[in-house]
């Protein structure tokens, strides 16, 4: 696939400096990169700073999307690392909220030369609780969100009319797009809920080579702080910040200190 | 209020002072009584979601204490773990993003433990200097539209059920329209490919090979007008009369003439139908095979030859069959050589849509599929299907016909049956 063709699947957009210090920021389960909106401008002063949507989310090319690949995570770390192979980028600040941190890590295990830092925001390796590890939920809890998730789109089918428009990446635009920064295909969600909310990445945990930080909330109920803990354990050398700042989404709720995190452990890369 | 009208209502109407006292009262209402037992309720929280207050409608709903909920509880906390996690992943983000979200189905945990499907609409407040403040969540009972919605969901699965099951039966009964392998025949290799445009349909084109004698075949490539059950009924006649037909007639123009009649007789009174078709008979000769083969109304057969090079079999005036009582047929002959291959094919293949940029409706095409044959020739009968499958593969959305390919070949390496 040529450049054209990966930037137009993920809807790839680089702001920022040129010849700044290159900082990849990855859109979680449930929305796109407008997760980004409140901090991207801020990082775009001192780094290069990428954004893409996952492909089934935002403004990615629905076509592209397989069953096959985008079951397991893996087809997502696929793609980042085409994204950036295919915009030569290198010493990689990668930056993944939500199921996006797993995402980063399993790119870098891959290639670990690509990246020169990984930031973890709000992680979890494994949502459900296992003998002796608490990921927060049960089986049950996960069965009855991905069985929920089809009579819930029945409401959110409505509310998420798809609203076909230019430029959802400009902020000022932002009223005239209901919900859309949101909307998700149906049978897409499901695949990625399983992927994410099924996953169990806690071995890959110990295999990252590139310098890490944990960086999670006080208060959150898809990643509470006992599993920031076990990821700061488990990754060798990692770094740990707890933001006070309640929900799954600090990129939103307390952006500011989000912002200065990640810049003060970006501007420490190498 | 000017006096003189009132003067002049207040007492002869009596009614009207009644009326006015009712609405006296109305008007009594104060704001609070309104917000506590509205007919939906109401909740504020803190930006991070902490109550903050919660009207009398919502605790009756839910069976909690005020005391309870403000200051000690999150929105979140109601949620079932499902839609905690929705909330958290969609609902939370869009409000920030947006400052307002609405319609949404969640579900809401009650104190005992039920659950009360509910459609939230939240807004956020701002301050005076534009910061948000807290967030205002308006919750209405969504039970019965929630049980219509499972209904919906219900029949939709079972829709989905049913719709499989008919796939199911119809593609036994497109099997069973077609050979379950072509007969082999020794010198020959023989393929055939049909690709079905619709799962929800039978399609309405056929093919077979079948033995006349010990050193004579018949074959038939064809097409029925429509699809469906009616096409897979007037299908099933076709392939019975041409076999049939076959084995009393050896000129490919006298079987196509039985057919004529017998699909006129069966169809022309109800529900005219016809089909497209080209029969041919297969004769060894010598070191290689002698091909006579008539149409009715179909596309030309393609030969590809041993040395390179490919043409089509022209049978000019052919009629469609079953149209009229009396029709008219023409035949050709050709000798099938080493290294030859016979294709033939369904217009499905010629009319697929190929969206060239100048024209996107613009048709595949006779002359696209005479220079496709030549740049193959020579191949073998596997290799021209397999290049066919690649050519009808690479019309995507273009190709929304049935279509039907068979191809017959003399091998330089000798031949098997596929």
């Amino acid at each position: 696939m040529d450049i054209s063709g990966v930037r137009a699947r993920n809807n790839v957009v680089v702001t920022g400096r040129d010849d700044g210090p290159v900082v990849m920021l990855s859109h979680g389960f449930g929305c796109d990169q407008n997760m980004w909106r409140l901090i991207a401008p801020d990082l775009a002063r001192d780094f290069r700073v990428v954004l893409f949507d996952h492909v089934g989310a935002g403004r990615s090319d629905l076509s592209a999307w397989r069953r096959e690949r985008y079951a397991s995570l893996d087809g997502y770390a696929d793609d980042v690392l085409e994204i950036c192979r295919e915009l030569d980028l290198s010493r990689v600040v990668f930056v993944g909220h939500s199921v996006s941190a797993m995402i980063g890590v399993l790119a870098a295990i891959r290639e670990p030369n690509r990246f020169a830092q990984l930031i973890l925001l709000a992680p979890s390796p494994r949502y459900i609780d296992d003998d002796g590890y608490r990921g927060g939920f049960s089986h049950a809890d996960i069965d009855e969100l991905l069985q929920s998730l089809e009579s819930n789109y029945l409401g959110w089918s409505a509310a998420m009319a798809p609203v076909i428009m230019g430029n959802p990446d400009r902020p000022e635009l932002g009223e005239e797009l209901t919900n859309s920064f949101c909307r998700t295909d149906p049978d897409i969600a499901r695949v990625f809920a399983r992927a994410t909310f099924l996953s169990d990445n806690r071995d890959d945990l110990a295999r990252v080579r590139v310098p890490t930080l944990v960086l999670d909330c006080r208060h959150d109920a898809i990643a509470p702080p006992e599993v920031g803990d076990f990821v700061h354990a488990q990754i060798p050398g990692s770094a740990r910040r707890t933001l006070a700042a309640t929900g799954h989404c600090p990129q939103l709720s307390a952006p500011q200190a989000t912002l200065e995190a990640i810049a003060a452990f970006a501007s420490t890369a190498r | 209020m000017m006096s003189d009208t009132g003067q002049e209502r207040e007492p002869s109407e009596p009614g009207d002072r009644r009326q006015q006292a009712t609405f006296g009262e109305l008007l009594e209402d104060s704001a609070e009584d309104l917000y506590e037992n509205a007919p939906c309720g109401y909740l504020s929280t803190l930006l991070d979601g902490q109550i903050a207050k919660v009207n009398t409608t919502l605790l009756k709903w839910l069976g909690y204490r005020r005391d309870e909920l403000v200051g000690r509880r999150s929105f979140s906390d109601l949620l079932t773990i499902g839609g905690r996690i929705y909330h958290e992943t969609h609902f939370a983000p869009l409000l920030s993003m947006q400052g307002e979200i609405g319609g949404v189905a969640l579900e809401l945990r009650a104190a005992d433990g039920t659950r009360l499907p509910v459609l939230i609409t939240s807004t956020v407040k701002k301050g005076a200097d534009g910061q948000p403040l807290l967030i205002r969540t308006t919750v209405f009972d969504a039970r019965d539209r929630r049980a219509y919605e499972q209904e919906l969901l219900r029949a939709r699965q079972e829709a989905e059920r049913e719709r499989e099951r008919l796939q199911e039966v119809l593609s036994i009964l497109q099997r069973s329209l077609l050979p379950p392998s072509l007969t082999n025949v020794p010198g020959l290799q023989t393929a055939a490919h049909y690709h079905i445009a619709s799962a929800d349909q039978v399609g309405g084109d056929f093919y077979d090979l079948f033995p006349l004698g010990p050193d004579r075949w018949g074959f038939f490539l064809g097409d029925v007008s429509g699809k469906g059950a009616e096409a897979a009924n007037i299908t099933s006649l076709i392939r019975h009369t041409l076999r049939e037909a076959a084995v009393h007639d050896s000129d490919p123009v006298g079987v196509l003439h039985r057919l004529n009649t017998a699909v006129h007789a069966q169809y022309r009174s109800h529900d005219p139908r016809y089909c497209t078709v080209i029969f041919g008979v297969l004769t060894r000769d010598g070191d290689g095979f002698t091909v006579t083969l008539a149409s009715g109304g179909h596309p030309p057969a393609l030969l590809l030859r041993g040395d390179g090079g490919a043409a089509y079999l022209h049978t000019p005036g052919g009629l469609l069959v079953g149209i009229m009582a009396e029709a008219s047929f023409t035949a050709a002959t050709v000798r099938l050589a080493l290294g030859d291959t016979l294709m033939l094919y369904t217009d499905g293949l010629t009319e697929a849509r190929t969206s060239r940029e100048a024209d996107p409706m613009s048709l595949y095409g006779e002359q696209s599929l005479l220079d496709f044959a030549t740049g193959l020739a020579p191949a073998d009968a596997a290799t021209v299907i397999t290049a066919v499958r690649q050519l009808l593969a690479g019309f995507g959305e273009g190709l929304d016909d049935d279509a039907a390919v068979m191809a017959l070949s003399m091998p330089f390496s000798g031949g098997h049956a596929t």
